[in-house]
């Protein structure tokens, strides 16, 4: 479980967020949505130590990170998978040698054994096929799934992944969240999922978190977001014709 | 940001890619790639400029000390002094700041952009030391080699072009090259060396990892890289001639 109490953040006299309170648990999807620039990407950034919040404290297990040691805070990095939104593949080595990368830097396994845990990653991400290719040749679906490999390639407690359905069509988006979410399952991972796209809230949201102008306008599970009365978060979901239908169709309510 | 703030930075980033190394095999795995890299492949380069260059100091010193008070054999030792002294150390190290610093900058600066290094950071890895420290070990270690060899280059391009246009004789050349011969002065030139090669590393690693922004940010940082790598060697070139030879 992580736990952010009262997480506040600028960026010299800007103020991008604003005393943020949340928990994210073990074994579920949370999701953080909000606009572009709501300030959701910098929440998890200042929630995995990218970014030292001004105020507030994240509590990884009741422990605080920020007043960790740095080898303290290396363990717990260790436990982090995290599928950025451009996938953050390293480009000058293959995609097999991507999974192993973590393995070798951190693995106390033999040759052999780290790869068959790479291989058993690509595997279970469907891309075991591709294992020689470097990252640039192949499509964005793809990359986002060795991102995933390789996220779970040290069997993470904790799974990150920002806008992991930018810039994928609706297909590949799909398989993206059931991926994530099968994941989360199956290594009972907290993960966090950082979108602004309202078919993957609805696919996989569990608990999920409204940032609006850098404050939680609201919190609440994906069957609260179709009937929330909360103004922000109805312009934000409700932005698309699409979603504007489901409401319809399943409220009878415009 | 001013001067003294990127300074401090500076500082504060040597400090961590000097910090303990997560696994040593996997360090040296990469500094002897980065020696390939970063050395052998710019051996073509700097081949070329030294032999042509040595030519042009034999050239040049020949046609402004054309009396029949000075020896003949001045113009090999104004040619050795020159390359020793100034032109191999130096000059080579402005040239692989252009080359390597720029290389050095665009890379990290690029894996800044697409999010590598934050992908490093987050799986535990120590980014700074990581692809900063095999890039300062491996220039060190290899540009003292590519100047040694463009100390030999030179002056053989000297004797080619001298004894070739019939400006100097072989005998002549041959003899100012031995003539006064002061041993210290190839270690001056190599301390020189591995000097500007950390400068060259480090100002331009510092460029790129912290580059802001986008693919146009990359190209800025790897400009400056070059700019602030030749002024920090030229300003350092004086104060160690300044400490070592006088």
């Amino acid at each position: 479980m992580i736990e952010v109490k009262g997480i506040s953040k600028r960026f010299g006299t800007t103020q991008v967020l604003t005393d943020i309170n949340a928990v994210f648990q073990k074994g579920k999807v949370n999701q953080i949505i909000g606009k572009s620039g709501s300030g959701k990407s910098v929440l998890a950034k200042c929630i995995v130590g990218l970014h030292v919040p001004e105020e507030g404290q994240v509590l990884y297990e009741g422990h605080s990170f920020h007043d960790m040691d740095r080898d303290e805070k290396k363990m717990i990095r260790q436990e982090i998978g995290m599928l950025f939104q451009g996938s953050a593949l390293f480009d000058s080595i293959t995609v097999m040698q991507n999974v192993l990368f973590p393995l070798q830097m951190f693995g106390t396994m033999s040759k052999s054994e780290m790869e068959d845990r790479a291989h058993s990653c690509l595997k279970r991400v469907n891309i075991l096929d591709k294992d020689r290719l470097f990252p640039a040749e192949l499509s964005g679906g793809m990359q986002k799934r060795v991102g995933i490999a390789r996220a779970i390639a040290m069997n993470p407690k904790y799974l990150f992944c920002d806008e992991p359905n930018s810039g994928l069509d609706p297909q590949t988006s799909i398989l993206i969240d059931d991926l994530i979410k099968e994941i989360t399952e199956e290594f009972n991972t907290t993960t966090i999922v950082i979108t602004h796209d309202m078919n993957s809230v609805m696919e996989t949201g569990e608990n999920i978190i409204f940032i609006h102008q850098g404050r939680k306008w609201w919190e609440g599970s994906k069957d609260d977001l179709l009937n929330s009365e909360n103004k922000e978060l109805n312009e934000f979901i409700f932005a698309g014709g699409l979603m504007r239908q489901v409401k319809k169709a399943m409220t009878g309510r415009s | 940001m001013g001067i003294i703030e990127h300074i401090g930075r500076y500082f504060l980033l040597l400090k961590d890619t000097f910090s303990r190394p997560e696994k040593a095999s996997i360090y040296w795995r990469r500094t002897v790639e980065e020696m390939d890299l970063l050395g052998l492949k710019s051996l073509g380069i700097v081949a070329l400029l030294s032999f042509f260059m040595g030519a042009v100091i034999t050239i040049q010193t020949k046609t402004n000390i054309d009396s029949p008070l000075i020896q003949a054999w001045v113009v090999g030792f104004a040619t050795r002094q020159s390359t020793i002294l100034e032109f191999s150390p130096t000059i080579i190290a402005l040239i692989l700041a252009g080359k390597v610093g720029s290389n050095i900058a665009a890379e990290i600066g690029s894996m800044r952009v697409k999010e590598q290094i934050d992908a490093l950071d987050i799986m535990g890895v120590n980014s700074a030391g990581y692809l900063i420290l095999p890039k300062i070990v491996a220039s060190m270690f290899i540009n003292p080699f590519l100047v040694m060899v463009s100390m030999f280059l030179s002056i053989f391009g000297g004797y080619v072009a001298g004894t070739a246009s019939g400006i100097i004789g072989s005998s002549d050349y041959l003899q100012g090259i031995q003539t006064n011969f002061i041993p210290y002065h190839i270690t001056y030139a190599l301390i020189k060396t591995v000097v500007f090669a950390f400068i060259i590393a480090t100002v331009s690693a510092y460029q790129g990892y912290y580059t802001k922004g986008g693919t146009r940010e990359v190209g800025i940082s790897s400009t400056q890289a070059v700019v602030y790598s030749n002024v920090v060697i030229l300003i350092v070139n004086y104060a160690l001639t300044q400490f070592l030879l006088i």
